[in-house]
């Protein structure tokens, strides 16, 4: 789990069964391990009246073992722009009850957090848990442009090109880090290009 | 002056009774000009000279909050109580003039909301109808569920059906109908708020069953008034003002403490919003924490107390104050 460095830097914890209805799960890749985890503290049946909505990685890991816990409804979908319509779809026809839990990268977390807001949830009353990769969601303060699974700093703006230093500063609404020039004044001038966010 | 909150000079323009135990009170400043701005679901505490005693009582404002010319509170008698209801009953009269406290919201809704939820029984309905007034002022969507016992005890049931119509149930105790919690409860859209406030026992049941079922402690507010609970007396030592004081059977220990002088900061005398809290220096005996600030473990460590519900059976108690 990353430091809390500055206020808007989201915190992430560990999951765990709460009192509900029904439990919708998001997850990417490793965050498949978290619903494992999970599960191995739920009552019975807990799954009965769950929804796993899942990305896997590049390797494709993990899905057995999520279907293995026999969630009433399962979707794996190649990418979360895919799962998207899903999700929303979700939680337009939910009622209170519905308890939703996030796990995977924080590009995931964020996203999925995101249509939550729109649909009303509490970002308080989410569970969320980091796994896996450290690479951020970041956007471009000069050109508002969003550049996905950003892991060097400075970064390049995927959409305007320039070099950005890449802040703890966080958008909920947006669910992207800031990314702001780091050569403003010189533009020869190219700081060293490190992988800090694997 | 209480360090609390700011005071408003305000003389009462009218009192009206409403039903056999409950009368409403309309205050208008002293000076003319229009009251501070308050959002539904605001209390004040109103100060009653009672020959010596002062009596401090938190009521909710019920009026609309778009209208701050008047404020107006609703208060139920209460024949065995410490008597702070009955003196606004047998004694408050239209033209007197009396002290209130600056509206203090404790019980706020929250309009990230996409629905509000509203649960009162008996008297509680009063903080529901500035909140009603506020949301429907603003288009806002809100459903009210009102226990009573019998229909003419149902304060301003008529009054908000006429009103709102379709967006009000009522339920009466003598004919046996029941709010059906459970299936309300599950049917509620995503962004629902709870909002609850009316006997402790009806609180409690609404908290656990919305807890229970899934609803996060974000979404779920309730309002409790708790009056302070009388109990055998006791002695207190006031480390800083170096005073020891005796806590009469019907005064609560922030009520005496006030009238041995000192000026403690208090908010909502019932227990629920922190402001009294004061730390102990040492105790030789048992407390009697009647507060829904604390901890558990706040409690057990008894290193605090809530001097405006809470009590103290023992030899020596010396607070921080």
């Amino acid at each position: 789990m990353a430091a809390k460095s500055i206020i808007s830097r989201p915190v992430y914890g560990t999951l765990f069964p709460q009192p509900g209805k029904h439990h919708l799960f998001v997850a990417d890749a490793e965050g498949a391990l978290a619903i494992s985890d999970l599960a191995a503290r739920a009552p019975a049946g807990f799954f009965g009246d769950a929804h796993i909505i899942f990305i896997p990685g590049a390797d494709g890991k993990h899905v057995a073992a999520l279907e293995a816990l026999k969630p009433a409804q399962f979707y794996q979908g190649p990418s979360f722009a895919s799962a998207l319509p899903r999700l929303k779809q979700t939680l337009a026809n939910a009622h209170m009850g519905l308890r939703l839990y996030l796990a995977g990268t924080e590009g995931l977390i964020g996203q999925a957090m995101q249509a939550a807001l729109e649909a009303g949830i509490d970002h308080a009353s989410i569970q969320t848990e980091h796994r896996g990769s450290l690479a951020r969601r970041v956007q471009c303060v000069h050109c508002k442009g969003i550049t996905e699974n950003v892991t060097t700093q400075p970064a390049t703006c995927s959409h305007c090109g320039l070099l950005l230093l890449v802040r703890d500063h966080y958008s909920r609404r947006l669910a992207a880090f800031q990314g702001v020039c780091i050569n403003a004044e010189d533009r020869s001038e190219i700081p060293p290009t490190e992988e800090i966010f694997r | 002056m209480s360090t609390g909150t700011t005071k408003l000079d305000v003389v009462v323009s009218d009192v009206v009774p409403v039903n056999e135990l409950v009368t409403r009170f309309h205050f208008r400043r002293r000076d003319g000009a229009l009251l501070p701005t308050f959002s539904g679901g605001a209390h004040v505490v109103v100060e009653m000279r009672d020959g010596e005693r002062t009596r401090l009582n938190p009521y909710s404002l019920m009026g609309s909050p778009l209208d701050t010319r008047e404020y107006t509170i609703s208060v139920r008698r209460d024949d065995a109580g410490r008597g702070g209801s009955l003196f606004m009953h047998r004694h408050v009269r239209p033209g007197m003039e009396m002290v209130i406290s600056y509206p203090v919201n404790l019980f706020s809704l929250d309009l990230r909301a996409r629905k509000h939820l509203m649960l009162a029984g008996g008297i509680g309905i009063t903080p529901f109808m500035a909140q009603t007034a506020q949301l429907a002022a603003e288009g806002g969507n809100f459903e009210l569920h009102y226990t009573c016992r019998t229909a003419s005890l149902g304060t301003y049931a008529d009054v908000l059906a006429e009103r709102y119509d379709r967006r009000v149930r009522l339920y009466h105790d003598d004919r046996d109908e029941r709010i059906e919690l459970d299936r309300l409860l599950s049917s509620q859209p995503l962004g629902t708020h709870l909002y609850v406030c009316g006997p402790s026992g009806m609180i409690g049941w609404v908290r656990d069953r919305a807890a229970s079922l899934g609803w996060p402690a974000e979404t779920v507010h309730f309002e409790h008034f708790a009056a302070p609970q009388p109990g055998a007396p006791f002695d207190v030592t006031l480390a800083l003002s170096g005073r020891t004081i005796r806590v009469g059977e019907q005064q609560s220990l922030l009520e005496a403490i006030e009238a041995a002088g000192v000026d403690p900061p208090y908010l909502c005398r019932g227990g629920v919003c922190g402001q009294c809290e004061t730390n102990v220096i040492s105790h030789d005996g048992k407390f009697i924490h009647n507060d829904h600030w604390l901890s558990e473990e706040e409690h057990r460590s008894c290193g605090k107390i809530m001097p405006c519900v809470s009590r103290f059976e023992g030899r020596s108690l010396v607070l921080e104050r």
